[in-house]
């Protein structure tokens, strides 16, 4: 699945780095501690988190992530909107928590290890 | 019937911290009082305890609970609020690294006693600690 | 659903309170983040967290839940267990990360505690 079929599926909104929509989505990551991002999640994984600083996309362009969505209604501040763009990294926002979105990405196949 | 309890709060000891708050829920538990109000007032005291723990002043936590009603303050000597209005924004934190490495610094606090305390008044000035009062109506 | 059966989808380690594990879980809720689990009483919710910290116990018990997960395989310390025991809460460990243990016990029917479905 590309970011923009699961933004459409699951009704995201897209806060910034539309250039980034075409990417494939391998699997989902949930983590909010950076340094536990930093150390576990996998290239290509979507990401849902709380944290809206401008470090989140510095940690998605890193891990290579393929997009951050921030849950429970969290909002990004503009210069995290702004490093977002500029890296063509989607970040899209969800009002959903982080349990049931991470719960309806997984039932709908977004799975590593289910390949 | 009346409580009136009262508990220090360390300067950053993240060990005991929230243990006031616990004592104030076990207290409220014993009184009898209804699992909703237990619940919103164990939030907002813990949220208050937490931030006098994590922005570095001493304090005291305190209950006082009759028929009129629950009262929760926390007063401490800490760096104070520059800016209240911004404090209460959900998601603005002056909270450090290691305090986000411990899962706090949100920014979630004082938003978090305002949504489930009944009344709320916060006294705060730079340098000059913050004074935090918290009311609870007892449904009859 | 029951604590067992949250035991036996995530293929968790019981750390304490195995003398629990018939209690009723109403819901899921997952973070790192304490105090977004705070924004409102989360009565009967199984609390799945990576922060492996004292703070995660308190925030158990005063969101009223019944239950705490380490996710990413993390373990408790003595002194986190000690602290889990002294106020009744139940500790587990789970090899699966965040993501992973959602997706199991939501795909078998736990619902999100803030949520209908």
């Amino acid at each position: 699945m590309k970011v923009r079929d699961i933004q459409s599926e699951f009704n995201l909104e897209l806060a910034a780095g539309s250039r980034g929509l075409d990417r494939d989505v391998s699997d989902g990551y949930c983590g909010d501690l950076l340094s536990d991002v930093i150390a576990n999640a996998g290239s290509g994984a979507i990401w849902l988190t709380i944290q809206s600083h401008q470090n989140i996309v510095a940690v998605a362009a890193l891990k290579d992530l393929a997009a951050i969505v921030l849950v429970n209604g969290h909002r990004p501040d503009d210069g995290t909107r702004a490093k977002a763009e500029e890296e063509g990294i989607p970040l899209l926002l969800s009002s959903e928590s982080s349990y049931r979105l991470a719960g309806k990405l997984f039932c709908a196949g977004i799975d590593l290890t289910a390949v | 019937m009346e409580i009136i309890k009262e508990f220090k709060i360390q300067a950053k000891d993240f060990i005991h911290a929230g243990e006031g708050s616990m004592e104030i829920r076990n207290t409220l538990k014993s009184a009898g009082l209804e699992a909703d109000l237990i619940q919103r007032a164990s939030i907002c005291a813990y949220e208050a305890e937490m931030n006098v723990v994590m922005h570095g002043g001493n304090g005291i936590i305190s209950m006082s609970l009759d028929e009129t009603g629950l009262v929760i303050e926390v007063m401490d000597d800490g760096p104070g609020i520059d800016d209240i209005n911004l404090a209460l924004t959900e998601g603005y934190t002056t909270a450090g690294v290691e305090v986000q490495q411990m899962g706090f610094g949100a920014g979630m606090g004082l938003p978090n006693i305002v949504r489930n305390s009944d009344i709320f008044n916060i006294y705060s000035q730079k340098g000059k600690g913050a004074h935090l009062k918290m009311r609870f109506r007892i449904k009859k | 659903m029951k604590l067992s059966d949250v035991k036996m989808i995530l293929k968790a380690e019981v750390i304490s309170g195995d003398d629990k594990l018939d209690i009723e879980v109403k819901g899921g809720a997952a973070s790192d983040l304490m105090s977004d689990l705070l924004n409102k009483s989360k009565e009967g919710a199984l609390l799945l967290t990576g922060l492996t910290s004292i703070h995660a116990i308190n925030t158990a018990v005063i969101g009223g839940m019944v239950a705490v997960v380490f996710v990413r395989g993390k373990k408790p310390d003595k002194a986190i267990v000690s602290h889990a025991r002294k106020h009744k809460m139940p500790v587990l460990s789970t090899r699966f990360n965040m993501y992973q243990s959602c997706g199991r016990l939501y795909g078998k029917g736990l619902k999100s505690i803030e949520w209908n479905s």
